[in-house]
């Protein structure tokens, strides 16, 4: 699995506390708390994990493991449910 | 006073359901899930078609713009089994990535559908004809990964047999491009399908997938002897989709039925269904036709 060397610059984020690190969720860059799961990522943008599902740098992470999944700077996510189609 | 006689003895028209993989059916009807006007269409367009599976769409979840509106809000969990698809991947491994997610949402979820997919990989965003290779690709991975796979294809009847050849559980020719409601294009394609995918294994499934666009098209592709359609846009962009909804149900039993009856022997000329003796004295003589076009037997009366 991929996964990227996090280096934090305070100058450009220096409203940012160190603590935090930069990921893509579909697409788009979010700042989250160092040490974040899966699990609470998923409770922080109110998804209800029964109807989701998350990879995490092209890889499904299950769900059971998602309380033991800790992001890491870089980490390119895809977080998916399901629509109306054909 | 006239007295019809009863038939006591009722035919059995029961008919075996369709079996795809471990999955029974109750209905040969398929509905996809997009391009209605509201969830609440949808469900009634589900009900009302009869349907026993629905299939959906894996799609980014919507972080910023969500109005907390949900489709599983409006599909009926504890009486359809959801097929999840892989609409709108242009190649195997996106697919694949797709399917993987779709299990994992149907797990969550407690819904049998979690076993399968329903495999589209398309080549082309003009017509959506599916890539071959990337679809024969595809199905070999998830196969190996224990789906169920319904392989979405063009009607080409080589490309059908490698995909059962792989290991897909049902192939799903198009009759006409995605969304275009165009009908059967090729029925003699279909039939030739047929014949390939079900030449010593008739209950292997093979099901009609894309391009029916009204009732007519449903009986068509299942009088050819097809298992089952499956269809999208004929209900949700009909003037009145609840309406063709019906119609399409009525349709698949219209056309399974007829399938099943054995239709007769078109022919050329007519043949009177009432006797053609004892007909009353007319005072103008028939016309007599000299002889019978050359190629067409003669109709043998028994």
């Amino acid at each position: 699995m991929l996964r990227y060397y996090c280096s934090l610059s305070p100058n450009l984020h220096a409203n940012v506390s160190e603590t935090t690190i930069e990921i893509t969720v579909n697409g788009v860059v979010r700042q989250v708390g160092a040490g974040t799961t899966l699990a609470s990522l998923v409770g922080q943008l109110n998804l209800v994990p029964q109807q989701v599902a998350i990879e995490v740098n092209r890889r499904l992470v299950p769900r059971s493991e998602h309380p033991r999944c800790r992001l890491r700077c870089g980490d390119e996510l895809e977080i998916v449910s399901l629509a109306g189609g054909g | 006073m006239t007295r019809t006689r009863s038939v006591n003895a009722t035919p059995d028209f029961s008919d075996k359901p369709l079996r795809i993989g471990p999955f029974t059916l109750t209905s040969r009807l398929i509905i996809g899930s997009g391009k209605y006007q509201s969830f609440e269409q949808m469900q009634q367009c589900v009900q009302l078609s009869g349907t026993h599976c629905v299939t959906v769409a894996v799609r980014r979840e919507r972080l910023h713009d969500s109005q907390g509106r949900n489709i599983l809000d409006h599909l009926n969990l504890d009486q359809l089994i959801l097929l999840p698809n892989t609409a709108g991947c242009f190649d195997a491994d996106t697919a694949v990535r797709c399917a993987r997610m779709g299990r994992e949402i149907l797990l969550g979820l407690e819904n049998p559908g979690a076993g399968w997919v329903k495999l589209e990989v398309l080549g082309d965003q003009r017509t959506l004809l599916p890539d071959p290779l990337e679809t024969l690709r595809a199905t070999e991975t998830l196969v190996k990964e224990g789906f169920c796979v319904l392989c979405y294809t063009s009607d080409d009847p080589i490309a059908a047999r490698r995909l059962k050849e792989a290991g897909a559980s049902c192939v799903m020719p198009a009759g006409s491009p995605i969304g275009s409601g165009q009908g059967i294009l090729n029925p003699n394609n279909i039939r030739i399908i047929l014949e390939f995918l079900k030449e010593g294994d008739p209950d292997y499934p093979m099901i009609v997938d894309a391009g029916v666009g009204t009732a007519s098209d449903v009986v068509i592709a299942m009088e050819l002897g097809v298992d089952g359609v499956l269809l999208n846009s004929a209900i949700a962009k009909a003037e009145k989709p609840e309406l063709m909804a019906t119609a399409m149900k009525t349709a698949v039993l219209a056309g399974r039925t007829a399938f099943l009856s054995g239709r007769m022997q078109k022919s050329l000329y007519a043949s009177a269904s009432s006797p053609e003796i004892g007909v009353i004295t007319s005072s103008i003589p028939p016309k007599q036709v000299a002889s019978r076009y050359p190629f067409e037997k003669a109709e043998k009366t028994t």
